[in-house]
């Protein structure tokens, strides 16, 4: 490793790094503003200036930007020197003569890099003494508030919206003194990762508008470490809270996972938490039949309630959720036994996610983290619509197109931080990245090839693919000559990179497209190559829940209806969502008692005879499996208003109540965690993921609460006079409270990041062991998934028959969209703006075989319903295909793909003209 | 024939067709080029002849050519761009060429082509420059017309494209990146040191990119060889330059002279001297963003190193000349508005710092000032100076500036002192 001095000391250094990381990776404060981690050097704000020395006896020496300077081994810097400091205190001074000052009512105020970087260069008295330049501020949506007078044009949110998110909509506009950044014209923010700004932007230029709707300070935040609820990938997340509500959610840096960025949904999805449609207090249905209502009552009545509807049931079914956590789903089984536990999930989906999780527990390849699809050099997409499923991959798969092309760079000896010199020499190249989807998706313009199918045709794709990398592997039966052709391209691209990688999902509905790319993935690794593997998941737990076990829901219904069992108990899972109306009211209807646990009313908490109210993911503790097998804990940011309670802890209660006694020892979070990891051998590690709730780091616990918390005293004046105790905390080593230890925790235990002399995000730094490494002390959470690379595979050989267009028929495949189709999500204001409304997607022909054009309605027949549908024309579906969107509010669950009859609706069903 | 560049112009006429151009050995270069000689051949005798870059950073032109990757390189096509963004306050003498003589820097581009192997040319041309563009488009189709473009130049296998491409108007574009990122259609922002654009250029592909008359100069180097056209000068730099000048002289203009013609030459007997009634007391000798020189300095020799030991630069010897009657704060004043407003807003220095020199400056003109400006002004060029900025543009700016601060500084202290302009 090269060796460098710095101000005459000497450090050994990483070589290949610009000397600003290098600096920082040491703890060193270099101030900076256009250096991102992520998003490397430009050499554009000159704040990151520092002398360089050409040998021992130089004492003149010069100035450099340590962003644009390499290591090399025995350079000499001075950080300290008095001619630079003054270079970049002029800097801040710059910046500083056309910034507004606002900050007391500036949302990024005690948490903005740039107020850090200017008392860490120490300028404080302004010489400029002439008029500021204004601007005019864009309406930029429901996420991102805009606020161009306090920018400082350090070209970050640019480089980061339009090269590292591919955003389009996002541009730099003016030139000289009068440089802005927004949109051509007002309008909401295209891309799905545009919340990133808010983090990304030194200052108050892009600021969270769902925070500013109820504005707390930094300080002020309580907040904890946490695990994103609302898809499989689960990216940590810092929510904070203050009087009772959650504020907003920041992004938790996992070298693994997320690394430093979150997709909209994950950043703007968490207002459902204070949505007015809570459960507030346990129900209990009086009456019955048409003056049926539900009462609130306190919790022991709740639970006298239930044990009475226990001892009275001939049987109790326990329905289990894909977006609970691991604790409350293996509470639940204990309560009901695991033969009449259902993991709540469709049949078809357990069957889905179930194919996905023996491919990764049973095959020779391992899963692959975000992490490891951002450093793979050529990507295989099979079927899933990423950037809506899964959407924080295809900001990792945007990256991994570029990694291929770095090829490029490096032969020309221009490192990886030279980021404008790395643009360059990409920017008319498209890596090896191939997406084969039923139509076209928002990552296709970073594919250096497409395809659009219909599922049978892409599990095809695949098969042909896996096919040419290892012929043992199934050949595909009259493949046409454009996906022929195709697959020899992509099957060489993976067979030529370093780290292939194949991505599918549960999403697109169709196994034998999860079975191609097994094939893909086997056949890659039968010729020794690193090949990783990406399943998409649809929920928080989908793929927790399936290690646990447990029959599909149309069982569970099926022992309701066969009469072994009279009683539910659904945990936090709207079983609307899940399987058809009829089904699901039938199955209520014939319940003698439904009993349900869960955060918000829904269609199935409003027919139930007992509700509990439920803790959400920021009120409770708990582990979510990730797609990848990865457990992960994530921790109560605040107590719930009594007397809600995570799910665990009322389904103890009634185990407790109804005699069950192992929980008896079941008084806290580790506890049931133990028992848990006793009960298979798979969730052995539990346990280990993050720290016991007896760890103390210094003999303290760990505050939520920052040191400069105000108003401690004042909160609950109107409540009582005195400073009422903190809430305990049993379940974590955390504690409700500003006192504790101020050092660096536990990377699981983490609540924010602050340290001295770095209030922003930035603070992030001090808390990796070097910059964009691990956390110090390794990175949160633990696979629970390690497959074995010696076993041997027997390739899938469910080739599936040519796809064929039907007369009159359409093959109905299901939509996701990043904003709607997720349950919880879509219940914040924000994201509901956001959301689509129901549509019938069409190929332009087969639409104007039917003489439907655009916004008209049209009928359709599907699992035996009849939607009417306005029509949405889509060129990129194969012919044959229409899209139908998947879980927006409002519309009835459909099993998808299914075939439907498509007809002209003729008159507006709605009473007003297309 | 000491005055090849400008042998042919005839100021206040049109320019030679092709025929009167070809009549009086126009494209004979051209002729012995791509019939005799490799395009190694051609490097070689432009590198002979120690031709410096006449953009203004006296870039050894033979070894720039030479840069260009070899043909292993398979990308195509190559590109060559003639900067002929020309619009610096007080340079006009690729005007000059381009009006007087289109063809001349249409036979230069082939040969530049031909050595760089490039299929394609590109003249960026300044939009303000109507007449030149007139002019050029006609030059061109007639070269076309001539078989000196297009395919088979002259019956070889040698082919080359020309485009007249009209810029959008940004001093910024004199920068080689900044210029390729404009013919992209994209914002003119200077770009990385490396890789160089020779290697990685417009479109992603080899690029060359010469000024005007640096590639007029070629034709004659082919014709002449290299040891005449280093004859041509006075120094040690080949070939004639051309020297402008503007200010109140008697005969502002544009002159052909040796390379390494005195300022006192160019400036007494070929502008002139000095108007009646009006005292030298400065020049810019390359241009606006070059140091002011004094009387002092005026019996030195005008070539790159010469004005460089003096402190100031050659520039594009676009020379501004100074007197007695004219406010020199209100003339720094003029410059930097220029540089503040071409500034492109990349880098902070540049940005923020160049139009504070202006408000300061505003200031002192209109008689607010105050002593400590002068000092803040003077922190401003150091501050600005080159290595912290992210192109040469503000280092320039500052130029003008700290060299006026250096020999002007009473009258920078008498406007404050009066609380006005004493010129006004």
């Amino acid at each position: 490793m090269p060796v460098i001095y710095i101000d005459n000391v000497l450090y050994e250094v990483e070589g290949g790094q610009d000397l600003l990381t290098a600096c920082l990776s040491l703890g060193l404060n270099v101030p900076h503003f256009c250096w991102h981690p992520a998003l490397h050097s430009v050499g554009a704000c000159r704040q990151c200036a520092v002398k360089m020395f050409r040998d021992e006896k130089d004492t003149r020496g010069f100035i450099v930007m340590s962003c644009l300077t390499g290591v090399e081994d025995g350079c000499r810097i001075s950080i300290n020197d008095p001619e630079v400091k003054r270079f970049r205190a002029s800097v801040i001074e710059w910046l500083m003569a056309n910034h507004p000052h606002d900050c007391p009512v500036c949302d990024e105020g005690g948490e903005c890099h740039l107020q850090d970087m200017t008392v860490m260069t120490g300028h404080n008295y302004r010489k400029y003494a002439f008029k500021k330049r204004t601007y005019k501020n864009q309406d930029l949506g429901p996420f991102i508030h805009h606020e161009m007078n306090r920018c400082i044009q350090c070209y970050r949110c640019l480089r980061y919206y339009r090269d590292y998110a591919g955003g389009r909509d996002f541009n730099v506009f003016g030139i000289h003194q009068r440089v802005s950044f927004g949109r051509a014209h007002d309008g909401t923010l295209e891309n799905e990762f545009s919340g990133n700004l808010v983090e990304v932007c030194p200052t108050g230029v892009f600021t969270d508008k769902t925070f500013r709707r109820h504005f707390t300070r930094k300080w002020d935040l309580q907040t904890a470490p946490s695990i994103c609820p609302h898809c499989g990938l689960g990216c940590n997340t810092i929510p904070g809270e203050r009087y009772g509500t959650l504020r907003r959610i920041l992004n938790r840096y996992n070298s693994e996972v997320n690394g430093y960025f979150l997709c909209d949904r994950g950043r703007f999805g968490y207002e459902f938490v204070n949505s007015d449609r809570r459960i507030t207090r346990p129900l209990v249905k009086q009456d019955s039949g048409p003056n049926a209502f539900q009462e609130a009552v306190t919790g022991e009545e709740a639970l006298t309630r239930f044990k009475e509807i226990f001892r009275e049931s001939k049987g109790v079914v326990g329905i289990g959720s894909p977006r609970a956590s691991l604790e409350a789903n293996f509470a639940l089984r204990s309560l009901v036994g695991a033969d009449r536990f259902s993991c709540g999930m469709s049949s078809r989906e357990q069957e889905l996610v179930g194919a996905a999780l023996g491919i990764l527990r049973d095959g020779p390849v391992s899963p692959a983290s975000l992490h490891d699809v951002e450093l793979s050099d050529a990507a295989l997409v099979l079927g899933e619509d990423v950037t809506n499923v899964a959407p924080r991959l295809a900001l990792a798969l945007r990256q991994a197109a570029l990694r291929k092309l770095l090829a490029i760079c490096e032969k020309l000896n221009i490192p990886r931080w030279n980021e404008a010199a790395v643009r360059e020499l990409v920017r008319h190249e498209k890596g090896p990245l191939f997406i084969a989807t039923p139509f076209g998706t928002r990552l296709d313009d970073a594919a250096a090839e497409t395809y659009h199918a219909a599922p049978d045709d892409i599990a095809r794709l695949g098969f042909a693919v896996a096919n040419r990398i290892n012929p043992y592997s199934p050949a595909v039966e009259g493949l046409s000559a454009d996906p022929s052709e195709k697959a020899a391209v992509i099957a060489q691209a993976l067979l030529d990179a370093h780290h292939p990688l194949v991505v599918a999902g549960v999403t697109c509905g169709e196994k034998s497209v999860l079975h191609a790319a097994a094939n893909v993935a086997w056949a890659l690794h039968s010729v020794g190559r690193p090949v990783k593997l990406s399943f998409t998941m649809p929920e928080c737990n989908s793929l927790g829940v399936a290690l646990m076990g447990g029959m599909g829901l149309e069982q569970a219904l099926g022992m309701v209806r066969e009469g072994t069992a009279d009683t539910v108990v659904i945990l936090e899972n709207d079983l609307f969502r899940r399987v058809s109306l009829d089904q699901i009211t039938a199955f209520l209807d014939s319940c003698k008692n439904v009993v349900v646990l869960d955060h918000l009313s829904n269609e199935s908490t409003s027919r139930s005879d007992l509700v509990f109210p439920a803790a959400t993911f920021a009120e409770a503790d708990g582990t979510f499996v990730n797609n990848e097998g990865r457990a992960a804990r994530f921790y109560q940011v605040f107590k719930p208003l009594d007397p809600i309670k995570e799910s665990w802890r009322w389904l103890r209660d009634m185990m407790a109540i109804t005699g069950k006694a192992q929980t008896a020892t079941w008084h806290r979070l580790d506890d049931i965690v133990a028992a848990m990891a006793d009960s298979e051998p798979i969730f052995e590690p539990l346990p280990t993921i993050a720290p016991p709730a007896d760890f103390r780091a210094a003999g303290q616990k760990i505050p939520r609460q920052s040191h400069r918390e105000s108003g401690r005293t004042a909160i609950l004046a109107n409540v009582t006079v005195h400073e009422p105790a903190p809430p305990a905390d049993p379940d974590s080593a955390l504690t409700f409270s500003m006192e504790g230890y101020r050092g660096i925790p536990p990377s699981s235990l983490t609540p924010r990041y602050w340290a001295s002399g770095w209030n922003s995000v930035q603070a992030l730094y001090r808390f990796q062991e070097r910059i964009s490494g691990p956390l110090r002390g390794g990175d949160p959470g633990k696979r629970l998934i390690e497959p074995d690379e010696h076993r041997d595979v027997s390739y899938f050989r469910d080739v599936p028959a040519r796809f064929e267009a039907r007369d009159g028929k359409w093959l109905i495949v299901p939509a996701h969209h990043i904003f709607g189709s997720e349950e919880l999500s879509v219940l914040s204001p924000g994201i509901a703006e956001r959301t689509t409304r129901p549509y019938l997607g069409l190929y332009p022909q087969d639409a104007g075989l039917l003489e439907l054009n655009e916004g008209q309605y049209a009928n359709l027949m599907i699992n035996g319903k009849m939607l009417t549908l306005p029509v949405r024309m889509n060129p990129t579906l194969p012919r044959g295909v229409a899209s139908l969107p998947k879980g927006l509010p409002d519309m009835e669950w459909m099993d998808l793909p299914a075939w439907g009859r498509v007809t002209a609706a003729g008159e507006d069903p709605r009473g007003f003209n297309p | 024939m000491e005055r090849p560049l400008t042998q042919h112009i005839r100021p206040g006429k049109e320019p030679l067709e092709i025929k009167q151009y070809e009549g009086a050995g126009g494209y004979a270069s051209v002729r012995t080029a791509v019939k005799e000689m490799s395009p190694g051949d051609v490097i070689a005798a432009v590198k002979a002849s120690n031709l410096r870059g006449r953009g203004g950073a006296g870039f050894p032109t033979g070894t720039k050519w030479a840069d260009m990757p070899t043909l292993d390189d398979a990308r195509r096509p190559r590109f060559l761009i003639a900067d002929a963004d020309e619009m610096e306050p007080g340079t006009f003498k690729d005007r000059f060429l381009l009006e007087g003589n289109p063809h001349q820097l249409i036979e230069g581009m082939i040969l530049a082509a031909f050595s760089a192997q490039t299929e394609v040319a590109y003249i960026f041309l300044r939009p303000g420059y109507a007449p030149p563009q007139r002019r050029l488009i006609k030059a061109m189709a007639e070269a076309y017309d001539r078989g000196y473009l297009g395919k088979n130049i002259l019956g070889t296998d040698f082919n080359l494209e020309m485009h007249l491409h009209l810029s959008a108007g940004r001093y910024i574009c004199g920068e080689g990146v900044a210029m390729i990122q404009s013919l992209e259609g994209k914002r003119a922002i200077p770009g990385p040191r490396a890789p160089r654009t020779s290697k990685f250029g417009l479109w992603g592909n080899p690029t060359l990119v010469n000024n005007v008359e640096t590639l007029c100069n070629a034709p004659h180097i082919i014709n002449h060889g290299a040891e005449w056209f280093k004859g041509l000068s006075r120094c040690k730099d080949g070939g004639t330059k051309i020297f402008s000048v503007s200010g109140k002289v008697n005969r502002p203009g544009a002159w052909e002279l040796p390379m390494g013609t005195t300022l006192r030459e160019v400036l007494e007997q070929h502008a002139g001297g000095m108007r009646d009634g009006v005292k030298f007391r400065g020049v810019l000798p390359g241009g606006a963003s070059t140091d002011f020189l004094l009387e002092e300095h005026l019996d030195n020799p005008m070539d790159f190193d010469s004005l460089g030991a003096v402190g100031s630069r050659l520039g594009t010897a676009a020379m501004i000349v100074l007197d007695d009657r004219t406010c020199p704060v209100g003339m720094v004043l003029n410059l930097e508005r220029f540089f503040a407003r071409e500034s492109c807003g990349w880098c902070t220095p540049c940005r923020e710092g160049i139009p504070w020199t202006v408000h300061i400056l505003e200031q002192i003109e209109s008689g607010n000032g105050t002593p400590e400006d002068l000092d803040l002004l003077e922190a401003q060029t150091k501050l600005l100076g080159p290595g912290r900025t992210f192109c040469a543009l503000a280092p320039g700016a500052m130029e003008p500036l700290q060299s006026a601060l250096k020999y002007f500084r009473d009258d920078f202290e008498q406007h404050i002192r009066m609380r006005r302009c004493p010129w006004r």
